[in-house]
């Protein structure tokens, strides 16, 4: 028997999997929006896309509450311990089955990478897209604040698309990455049921089960 | 399953909290008056218990009463046919601004004026200031058996009369003298015919000129025309523009770019003949949509096509092909499978179009009318046509937006050697005019000299555009453009002669699609190519 630890909680996974449908309908209604297909409709798509950022906005507010009160915030915080290690089991270890070198515990459910990745995600990929966003979505108003002069939409829009497919790229990455695990759904189930069972202790070359 | 029902519960919490924007505004529809709403029967009047023998006789029976009315009548654009542009001070009206349709009504006046509100304007030495001979009828019949003949200088008919049309079939036909007496009697407000009987005739026929205007309005379907139609609004065309002082409101050469005004009803200036007025500025319940309406005007989305009450209009007229006869020497007539006359000896070759997509153009409120009596040097574009009534305006315009219109085309006579427009002396029972003697030399001649105009005795043919605005046949919301009709990528899209904005879903940058993409195939690749490489290490692992 292998052993279980219970590692995301009930609203972490509700935040993951609303936030998850919501930048999915985003991506397909966004890019609809820039013209690369016709699906929905212009309109529709414009609807969905706009009442979608607002349910995201207002799930983040939730979930920064939340990251606050349980002290969860602190999983994000950058560390370049280990970094190397975790590289070097990317590109080499993970094709010679060697053991993955980060243990996930409560306390530290994020590898080193991973942190970094959701440190970037965060710092510059977040402000880019929501920051562009929401002057895309007001402008009808630029004019009442004195905007009009110094922006422009052409520039507004070429910032929302650029960080629309760097999401775009990060989610498939992302995807890619959940397949990592011991198993190929592990860290999917994990995020279903909260609960991440653990690799037994096999030495180097046996096999994996 | 218990989570499941909260986290669907949560997130439909989270749908309902979006931000609403949109502000309405009320909107009266008209309805319906089930009496009768004047409070004057006129065929109870004594004055009007007599037998009319003119047209006349009737107006001054009309203005022993409302005596005043002659004299505002006078001072209007119905009457005088002459208008001053409010923005290039320009000297216009039937007289003056060019047109590629019959040209001008100098010289051809017995024709041309059974459209004017009066009677008798037979030649150039019309009295614009004889109140006798305002037609008070035209507007005001109620039983729609009024009508001005057509060769009559705004006479009716006052005695029944066999006649030829020019383009017809061949053979006479009997035309009836309306019964004067009856009509006096049942006068009132003028409804959708009472324009309409000039108004969608302009050109010289049904739907001929404006291609938003057209006889199917008399009575048309709520798609049609939403305002007019009598299961939609059953307004008139008075509604909107409304009459002060028998002074109409609306258009002049160049509509209202922006009606800055804002709604104005119950009553105001009594000036409706802008959305505006009605509508107000923020007309959608969703913001986005409001938002456009600074720079598109509300034509643009709600007039789908125009001419769609099933009668074509002209989008081309040549006039430089008249004059073939057939085989027995007679001018040639054809007409096409729909019936519409696509080659008239007296009138050059035409092209008809139903359910047309209007073009679209910036527009700011300043119309450059030419006048016949212009230069055109300097006027023409690269490829030699001229533009009659060039629009003004571009992105960077804050009175500009963009605006529906029908372009006609056409080829018109010119005087080659003065580098003017002409006056074609077309119409009249003599050895001059085009449509009797088929030759151009004559009919411009006897025109301009009756114009007083210099004329070289030289002519030829020029290409020429005009602007129509598209205003009516206002189709209800639901039938409104398509947002992606404009935000398409489409080579076709309606707005993609209007390349001075970005346009979202339109415009895009190559760069920007080609970094993009290739970033998605990095990530996309990068997880096929790594996870290839485990599958196939992980097999050699098993083989061991």
């Amino acid at each position: 028997m292998s052993n279980r630890i219970y590692i995301y909680k009930r609203y972490e996974r509700f935040w993951h999997w609303s936030q998850a449908l919501l930048i999915i309908t985003m991506m397909i209604t966004g890019f609809e929006v820039h013209g690369s297909y016709l699906l929905l409709g212009f309109k529709k798509a414009v609807q969905l896309h706009t009442l979608a950022a607002w349910t995201l906005l207002t799930l983040w507010a939730f979930t920064i509450f939340w990251q606050f009160t349980t002290g969860e915030w602190r999983q994000y915080l950058p560390s370049l311990k280990n970094v190397g290690a975790m590289i070097k089991y990317y590109t080499i270890g993970i094709f010679t089955n060697s053991p993955h070198p980060f243990r996930k515990t409560v306390v530290q459910k994020h590898n080193p990478l991973q942190r970094l990745a959701y440190l970037a995600l965060l710092a510059f990929i977040s402000p880019l897209i929501w920051g562009s966003g929401l002057f895309y979505l007001f402008y009808g108003d630029w004019a009442r604040f004195g905007l009009d002069q110094s922006l422009s939409l052409e520039a507004i829009a070429t910032l929302h698309v650029l960080g629309a497919y760097m999401i775009t790229a990060f989610f498939f990455i992302h995807v890619y990455l959940t397949t990592t695990g011991h198993t190929v759904f592990a860290h999917i189930k994990a995020m279903i049921t909260g609960w991440e069972e653990e690799e037994h202790e096999t030495p180097k070359g046996s096999k994996a089960h | 399953m218990k989570f499941i029902k909260h986290a669907l519960a949560a997130i439909a919490a989270l749908a309902i909290i979006t931000p609403a924007l949109a502000s309405t505004t009320p909107l009266n529809p008209k309805t319906a008056p089930q009496l009768e709403r004047s409070t004057a029967d006129h065929s109870k009047f004594k004055e009007l218990q007599q037998t009319f023998t003119s047209g006349p006789e009737v107006t001054k029976a009309c203005l022993a009463c409302h005596n005043t009315a002659g004299h505002q009548v006078m001072k209007s654009i119905h009457w005088t046919w002459e208008a001053n542009s409010p923005t290039t001070g320009k000297k216009l009206g039937k007289k003056w601004a060019a047109n590629n349709f019959c040209g001008s009504i100098i010289s051809n006046e017995t024709r041309c004026t059974s459209c004017h509100a009066g009677y008798g304007w037979k030649d150039k030495d019309y009295d614009f200031t004889d109140q006798n001979n305002v037609d008070c009828l035209a507007c005001h019949d109620t039983t729609g058996t009024y009508k001005k003949f057509g060769t009559d200088a705004g006479h009716p008919l006052y005695a029944d009369r066999e006649f030829e049309p020019m383009e017809g079939p061949p053979g006479k036909k009997q035309f009836k003298a309306p019964d004067l007496s009856k009509i006096a009697q049942h006068v009132g407000q003028p409804g959708r015919g009472n324009c309409g009987a000039c108004h969608f005739n302009g050109g010289g026929g049904d739907a001929v000129k404006h291609g938003d205007l057209d006889s199917s309005l008399k009575n048309p379907s709520r798609e049609l025309d939403v305002h007019m139609a009598k299961d939609g609004a059953n307004m008139v065309c008075s509604d909107c523009h409304t009459f002060n002082a028998h002074q109409p409101s609306g258009s002049r050469y160049a509509a209202t770019s922006k009606d800055k005004h804002g709604l104005d009803l119950p009553k105001d200036d009594h000036n409706h003949a802008t959305c505006e007025s009605c509508h107000g500025f923020t007309p959608h319940k969703e913001a986005k949509i409001n938002n456009h309406t600074n720079k598109v005007a509300c034509q643009t989305c709600h007039i789908p096509e125009f001419a769609r009450g099933g009668i074509a209009t002209k989008t081309l007229w040549d006039w430089s092909t008249a004059g073939k006869m057939d085989a027995n020497g007679k001018p040639l007539f054809i007409k096409d499978d729909h019936g519409h006359l696509k080659y008239s000896a007296a009138k050059g070759d035409f092209a008809y179009g139903e359910n047309v997509r209007p073009e679209y153009k910036w527009y700011n409120g300043v119309v450059h009318q030419i006048a016949i009596t212009d230069k055109l040097d300097g006027l023409l574009d690269a490829k030699g046509v001229l533009e009659l009534n060039r629009v003004e305006g571009s992105a960077k315009d804050p009175n500009a937006r963009i605006w529906p219109f029908k372009v006609m085309h056409g080829k018109q006579p010119y005087d080659t050697g003065n580098n003017t427009l002409v006056v074609n002396h077309v119409y009249g029972d003599d050895d001059t005019s085009l449509w009797k003697n088929y030759d151009y030399n004559k009919s411009i001649k006897a025109g301009m000299e009756y114009a007083g105009l210099p004329y070289s005795g030289q002519f030829g043919f020029i290409e020429t555009r005009m602007n129509w605005f598209i205003t009516h046949m206002v189709a209800p919301k639901e039938k409104a453009v398509p947002c992606q009709e404009c935000h398409t990528r489409a080579a076709d899209g309606r707005l993609a002669a209007i390349t001075d904005i970005y346009l979202p879903g339109r415009d895009t940058k190559g760069w920007l699609d080609l970094l993009g993409g290739l970033m998605i195939a990095g990530a996309i690749g990068g997880g096929v190519l790594h996870g290839g490489i485990r599958i196939a290490t992980r097999r050699k692992e098993k083989a061991k």
